[in-house]
């Protein structure tokens, strides 16, 4: 119950943060990349604030904490390697985050405040995530499947 | 004259002390996740993970982007000004650009939180060369609509 009300009150937070600093507004994103015309740098200022709580509180949680208060352990991502995945994906949602001026955080919290072209950002956005996740759940599925079928064999000789 | 306009401009739409404050309010929610539940605070991967559907958990997903949602219907009773809209796109613009962000995040396992604050505050290199990516096709993207389509797509 805690966890669910502590998850719960994390994105209302976060979310009142994408609106107070002006994220919610697309013509605030699309004018940070626009250097031709009247370029508005606050989305630096929205990243400088966030990285001056989270980077030094990161560092003395992963240090000194044997576990997060709420759960036995830390999900981190542990992967260190820069793939083609990385670097292409990222790419793609640059394109689609310039094109209509919403991420994810603020595409969901925008939804709430009932904006129009959020949800229909937002519902094209949540058919991408789901297509990609069913997509690499069943190749997933299918390529444990083959594993299984070519080590019996030899689990039987 | 043309320096004094573009001077202007700039100071128009910039908010230096709502969008700091706003950002320490972000990065204090993604610290909380990070002491409470031991969690990356990455928007488009907390989405992500419900549709992978692993017992126990899929909730607090749910919940997190249920306080997202409720943060949006509670700010635009206060403040319906902060979700405007002042870009002009069709609605197959904002389908595409939706459908762009939604398989790009999972595919680059990550986003604007994700990436952008998180993993650059742990000082991941992968988050920073995701962060560098995305920037610059942002920027391109918005060349290419502002300077050669007339900002209208």
């Amino acid at each position: 119950m805690k966890i669910k009300v502590g998850a719960f009150l994390g994105g209302l937070v976060f979310g009142i943060g994408l609106a107070v600093s002006g994220m919610t507004q697309p013509a605030k994103i699309v004018g940070f990349f626009d250097f031709g015309g009247s370029w508005d740098p606050s989305l630096g200022f929205v990243m400088a604030g966030a990285l001056l709580v989270y980077a030094p509180v990161y560092r003395a949680v992963v240090k000194q904490w044997h576990r997060p208060i709420w759960a036995s352990s830390f999900s981190l991502p542990t992967r260190k390697d820069i793939d083609w995945r990385l670097v292409s994906g990222s790419a793609l949602f640059g394109v689609g985050w310039g094109l209509g001026g919403y991420c994810p955080g603020p595409a969901f919290t925008s939804v709430g405040a009932r904006s129009h072209e959020a949800l229909i950002f937002g519902a094209a956005m949540l058919v991408g995530v789901g297509a990609y996740q069913i997509f690499t759940r069943l190749r997933e599925a299918r390529i444990e499947e083959t594993a299984t079928r070519d080590t019996s064999p030899v689990i039987d000789g | 004259m043309a320096r004094l306009v573009l001077c202007s401009g700039v100071m128009d739409s910039f908010t230096p002390i709502a969008s700091t404050l706003g950002g320490t309010l972000i990065g204090t929610a993604a610290a909380g996740l990070l002491m409470f539940h031991g969690r990356i605070a990455g928007i488009s991967g907390i989405a992500g993970g419900i549709f992978r559907r692993q017992p126990g958990d899929v909730t607090w997903r749910i919940m997190f982007l249920a306080g997202l949602f409720m943060a949006g219907v509670l700010g635009s009773w206060f403040y319906p000004g902060a979700y405007r809209v002042e870009i002009d796109r069709t609605s197959l613009a904002l389908i595409a650009a939706g459908l762009a962000v939604g398989i790009g995040t999972q595919l680059g396992s990550g986003c604007t939180s994700g990436h952008g604050v998180c993993g650059i505050g742990r000082f991941s290199k992968r988050s920073t060369v995701a962060t560098v990516s995305f920037m610059a096709t942002a920027a391109i993207t918005v060349f290419i609509v502002n300077e050669i389509l007339g900002g209208a797509v």
